[in-house]
């Protein structure tokens, strides 16, 4: 570094400095201010203000207006200001056993698919980590890629190979391994494909982020020292990649329990799961006072997984 | 961390390069059969995508969502690095744990949670102030706008803390005020991270199908919209074509912006090596 100091030493010069430096953070305070206002209003009011309405609205009644539901603050004729809270959406949700149920199935499928993403993503993200410098940037180029190109696309183009007359059936039965058509489509195993296909970058980068950051001497101590492969991935390995297995995790889990489009076009009408149940709910029979509950019960399972995920995420941003 | 890869590894990644594109790769081949079924194969044609270029609905619906998608993608751009700026650069302030958190959840929120909290904010808004009256273009791209800026102000983070602080301080010490060292340093050292957060903001756009079908009003459809109303009722050989035309569209950004990115690094590698020559 060049010394920029010679032309201060002059007492004088560098009482004039710290003045200007003084005047200069001041602008810096303000200037910072309004950086940091204006992000943070837009998302206080396009992104925290909705919940709240969302949570009102979920505390009224269905009624037949526009929009249709009863307002929880009503002035009476004599001004009296009377409040109307019913639970009775939730209640309702809680006692109808379709919603339970569904809940209950999205979860068992979001937490099934996050294993498998996990199970095979791990591997994947592990033999990324391990190649040569010119096939690493390629390779990562390749699972990349997917993640850049429509969602709606990929999981449309499992629609064509999972079909009755799809392309899987055909080939098995052209190749004579059966005789009639499986049905794959519009089933439970569709859905398992279409979110293990859709959402495995997501648990893929954050391994392979955190497995860069790996120190192999580890390995090869224990190597050294006589531990076999096995022991040496379970005890120091998989503890060391934690942070990325639990931040992958909660980037697959938490949006496929929401999951709407995949359960929609891959499941048909035979699997339950509550994006799709919301949306219908919504779109369909306009009941927006349940439709609101349903969301609020939703955001209540996954406000545990959102804040664990948000804890992470920051520790991951101190670390860089 | 290099060594090497087992048999194991190499039989997974290869499984799974093929899991992910073996799909795409068939949905390519099937939008240049002539047959209308699209699993039974009648030949190659290009008889699709001649049927959706004469289509007015796909170009109308192209057309929304490619403004959407631009007007989105910029606000985003300017509404992220701001917020990355805040969250990396001026440390502590009041209420950055409720900004830090907000900037994350959209993240990882599930879609309809965040389409049906924006529809009815839109809704009351409107009885409010009776703004806006009609949903479409306008309620779509703010939708956008605040999940997109999450993804970017990731981006610009990341750039930040890798970069350091190093420049700006130098160049306040020399008496460049703020406004100064924003242009001079700060801006052209995020370039890279720009574009790729325009283009990820972008695509993010072109993409969303739940978020935009709960906050659109009738008449304003966007091309995902459009997309799975047709794909609802089955296979629909038209909609390989355009997913063809899409996925070779992306395919050219990405690459745009790999090489972009790969550049900046080299820049970036070469810069650092003439600066410890110097030194030493």
């Amino acid at each position: 570094m060049t010394d920029f100091t010679d032309d201060m030493s002059e007492p004088l010069q560098g009482e004039r400095q710290s003045m200007l430096r003084l005047v200069m953070r001041r602008i810096q305070s303000k200037w910072r201010q309004i950086v940091t206002v204006i992000p943070f209003f837009w998302l206080l009011v396009f992104f925290l203000a909705p919940f709240f309405i969302v949570a009102k609205i979920s505390l009224a009644e269905l009624a037949i207006a526009s929009p249709p539901f009863t307002s929880l603050i009503e002035w009476t004729d004599s001004g009296i200001v009377t409040i109307r809270l019913v639970f009775d959406n939730f209640v309702y949700i809680w006692e109808d056993s379709l919603y339970f149920d569904t809940y209950v199935n999205s979860l068992k499928i979001s937490v099934t698919s996050t294993f498998l993403c996990l199970v095979f993503g791990y591997p994947i993200a592990y033999a990324i980590v391990r190649s040569g410098p010119v096939a690493k940037p390629l390779l990562l180029f390749a699972i990349i890629l997917p993640f850049w190109t429509s969602f709606l696309l990929r999981v449309y183009s499992w629609m064509g190979l999972l079909a009755d007359q799809g392309t899987i059936n055909n080939l098995l039965i052209a190749l004579g391994i059966i005789d009639e058509p499986i049905r794959m489509l519009y089933t439970e195993f569709a859905v398992y494909i279409g979110i293990v296909y859709t959402y495995m970058p997501f648990m893929i980068l954050p391994l392979y982020a955190n497995m860069e950051k790996l120190d192999n001497s580890l390995n090869e101590a224990a190597a050294d020292l006589g531990s076999k492969p096995t022991n040496t991935f379970f005890k120091i390995t998989l503890p060391l990649t934690m942070p990325g297995i639990v931040a992958g995790s909660l980037l697959v889990f938490i949006p496929a329990t929401g999951e709407y489009v995949i359960p929609d076009l891959l499941g048909g009408g035979n699997v339950q799961m509550i994006g799709r149940v919301l949306y219908n709910e919504f779109s369909r029979n306009s009941d927006w006072p349940v439709a609101a509950a349903v969301a609020i019960v939703l955001l209540f399972i996954l406000v545990l997984p959102i804040m664990v995920f948000q804890h992470y995420q920051g520790k991951a941003a101190e670390e860089q | 961390m290099y060594g090497k890869r087992s048999r194991f590894l190499t039989i997974m990644l290869t499984l799974g390069l093929a899991f992910f594109y073996i799909p795409m790769i068939l949905l390519v081949i099937y939008s240049f059969n002539y047959s209308k079924l699209v699993p039974v194969w009648g030949g190659w044609s290009l008889r699709w995508y001649k049927e959706l270029f004469q289509s007015a609905e796909v170009w109308s619906a192209v057309s929304l969502s490619l403004q959407i998608a631009v007007v989105n993608a910029t606000f985003a751009t300017a509404l992220g690095t701001l917020a990355g700026l805040a969250m990396v650069r001026f440390g502590r302030f009041k209420g950055r744990t409720l900004f830090g958190g907000m900037l994350v959840a959209p993240l990882v929120m599930p879609e309809v949670i965040t389409g049906l909290s924006l529809l009815v904010f839109f809704i009351s808004l409107n009885q409010l102030i009776g703004w806006p009256a009609e949903r479409g273009f306008a309620t779509i791209t703010i939708a956008h706008i605040t999940f997109s800026m999450a993804y970017v102000a990731v981006t610009i983070q990341a750039r930040l803390t890798g970069v350091g602080q190093t420049l700006e301080e130098a160049a306040a010490d020399l008496g460049a005020k703020p406004f100064k060292v924003l242009t001079a340093i700060t801006i052209p050292q995020l370039t890279p991270a720009l574009i790729s957060g325009w283009l990820l903001a972008f695509t993010l756009s072109l993409d969303d199908l739940v978020i935009a079908s709960f906050v659109t009003g009738p008449g304003a459809n966007t091309l995902p919209i459009l997309i799975f109303s047709r794909i609802r009722l089955g296979l629909r050989p038209d909609i390989n074509a355009l997913a063809t035309i899409m996925i070779l569209v992306i395919a050219i950004c990405v690459a745009i912006a790999a090489i972009i990115m790969f550049r900046q690094q080299r820049a970036d590698l070469l810069d650092r090596q003439m600066a410890e020559r110097e030194e030493s």
